[in-house]
């Protein structure tokens, strides 16, 4: 976007007025400032786009909104039955509510992921009939993935429940965690969307990464047991950054006990140094989303 | 010109002023002044130029040539849409922008809207920008015409209570009746032009950008707007419009502007611009004396 600043100009009218100025600009960053108070001054509109979003998507099936919890449950038994087979049905008793935690926080990143990559391409029409700051696109799909995570989380707690666990203090840990996945999930939402702008073949390849990153991620699986075997697969897991995230957010919310405290230092440096380079990545770019859809 | 100094001065700046273009601005009388002003739009010269196939292909060739490569070589070719237009619009003018198509006429529109940033020069805007452009308003055809109209003005930088003060008026002005609750994919687009009027010129413009968007409505819905334009013009509002309809721009237009490939051709009374844009198109000869405006 070009820069653009309201200062109170004496209208002739009395009163205050607002004043644009758009010019060409070397440097692709806007103003900061500017643009983070515009952003904020819509924050009301990221919250109704995602609600009438949400409520529009199921009007026209037959079980409407309760396909949001239907759709986690019917995942969750998906793998669930996928990993029984594989492993010849011998897993711990907690295994079932481990795998849905995991997997439900992982279907919140990969949703920022896969929604941010068509945020920008998909409002093409509004991008070229509205000035406003793009980085509003990706936002509103980060909070609809939130809200459909949501009724995911309150399929676990009733499986959870059912299967006698109780909750403890440290299981309060799971919500650093989470705030750790967010941000980092957000961070990846602002450069999928970004990179779809110049690279369309993007959206078709994500889907294969997401799947192989899932794999590879402490979610079909638990982190202590492979991280204990040494050996190539065991580095390459201790490098995903989703491995600490997810093992700090399986261990407060299955178990009720504390995860290694360096797993969440090095889940918060991945997620707010993802965040950061999204963000600026994104706002960088965004004057030649216009011209370029 | 206190309120520019939050911005650094571009290159631009510096030569507009060294040629001693650069006016003390007086936003007082002036409501858009465009300075100079290029748009140039960089489209694929191949389709597929935004694929990561192509762009592999084309690193791989120019590695191995290891030539300089110009705009085109890269797989680009520039779309000179604006070059060099230079504007004062004073408050309470309407001005009519005719030419034909591809003349730059929705570029220069999108331009002072703020949607594509300037390739070369400046403009400022005094007042709220209001946009009533070619596509129309609507985020989700799904959603009925209240939640389009909510989700319009939010996305605008108002709020829900200036919203809903304004939305009663809007309603009762589109006369939709049952239409305006349901989804907007049923409305003809003499409704969806009708509503989307109503949304623009309610929201307390102060600058209105009206791009072709008369077209669809029937005699009585032209009747209507023509009345909300005189209302608006006699608070001191501005209007810029688009439009093909000689007839219209005679009756509304204080300013007639022509533009021809880019360039301003002429300004002046409505009549004379329009019977010169109607004689010239009617020869249909190049202007050669006229592109050097």
């Amino acid at each position: 976007m070009t820069v653009s600043s309201e200062a109170a100009v004496p209208g002739s009218a009395g009163g205050a007025r607002q004043q644009h100025v758009f010019e060409a600009q070397r440097a692709g960053m806007p103003n900061p400032r500017v643009y983070l108070e515009e952003l904020w001054r819509r924050r009301q509109f990221v919250v109704e786009m995602a609600r009438s979003t949400l409520k529009a998507q199921n009007y026209t099936t037959l079980f409407g909104q309760l396909w949001l919890v239907l759709n986690p449950l019917l995942t969750g038994f998906v793998y669930y039955l996928l990993v029984d087979i594989l492993s010849g049905g011998k897993h711990a008793a907690t295994y079932f509510p481990q795998l849905l935690a995991g997997l439900f926080l992982f279907n919140f990143l990969a949703g920022c992921m896969s929604q941010g990559a068509g945020s920008v391409i998909g409002s093409s029409r509004l991008i070229m009939n509205s000035s406003f700051p793009r980085l509003l696109l990706p936002i509103t799909q980060i909070v609809i993935a939130f809200f459909r995570f949501l009724p995911s989380l309150l399929v676990f707690f009733v499986v959870h429940f059912v299967k006698h666990e109780h909750f403890t203090w440290a299981s309060w840990l799971a919500v650093p965690a989470f705030v750790c996945v967010a941000l980092f999930a957000s961070g990846l939402s602002f450069i999928c969307a970004t990179a779809q702008v110049y690279f369309r073949d993007f959206a078709n390849v994500l889907p294969y990464l997401t799947r192989i990153w899932l794999f590879l991620s402490p979610v079909l699986w638990q982190l202590e047991t492979q991280l204990n075997r040494s050996g190539p697969k065991a580095e390459l897991i201790a490098m995903n950054p989703l491995s600490p995230m997810l093992g700090m957010w399986g261990d407060a919310l299955v178990e009720g006990k504390a995860g290694r405290p360096e797993w969440l230092l090095q889940g918060a440096c991945w997620g707010i140094g993802t965040f950061l380079l999204g963000t600026v990545l994104f706002m960088w770019r965004e004057r030649e989303f216009s011209v370029r859809l | 010109m206190s309120s520019l100094s939050a911005f650094e001065v571009s290159r631009e700046d510096l030569d507009l002023a060294a040629a001693g273009l650069e006016e003390p601005s007086d936003p007082g009388r002036w409501s858009v002044r465009v300075r100079g002003l290029h748009v140039t739009y960089r489209t694929p010269v191949d389709p597929r130029a935004n694929t990561l196939r192509h762009r592999a292909m084309r690193m791989a060739r120019a590695s191995a040539l290891r030539r300089g490569a110009t705009a085109k070589d890269r797989g680009f070719r520039e779309v000179l849409a604006v070059r060099g237009v230079d504007l004062d619009v004073e408050h309470g003018t309407v001005l009519g922008i005719i030419g034909a198509n591809g003349a730059g006429k929705s570029t220069l529109m999108r331009a002072v809207a703020g949607i594509l940033p300037p390739s070369q020069g400046r403009i400022e805007v005094n007042g709220r920008i209001s946009t009533l452009l070619a596509l129309g308003v609507g985020f989700n055809g799904n959603l009925s015409g209240r939640e389009n109209v909510v989700l319009g003005g939010l996305a605008a930088g108002m709020t829900r209570r200036q919203i809903a003060e304004r939305y009663e008026q809007i309603a009762a002005w589109a006369d939709l009746g049952e239409f305006i609750d349901m989804p907007m994919k049923t409305y003809s687009s003499g409704m969806y032009g009708r509503l989307a009027f109503a949304v623009s010129t309610h929201m307390d413009p102060e600058v209105l950008l009206i791009d072709e968007a008369l077209s669809a409505g029937d005699a009585k819905f032209k009747r209507k707007s023509y009345d909300k334009i005189g209302e608006l013009v006699a608070q001191a509002r501005t209007i810029l419009l688009v439009s093909h309809a000689m007839g219209t721009l005679r009756e509304l237009c204080s300013e007639v502007l022509w533009m021809h490939r880019g360039r301003a051709v002429a300004l002046g009374d409505p009549e004379e611009v329009t019977a010169e844009y109607l004689r010239f198109q009617e020869v249909g000869e190049e202007p050669v004396v006229m592109e050097d405006v």
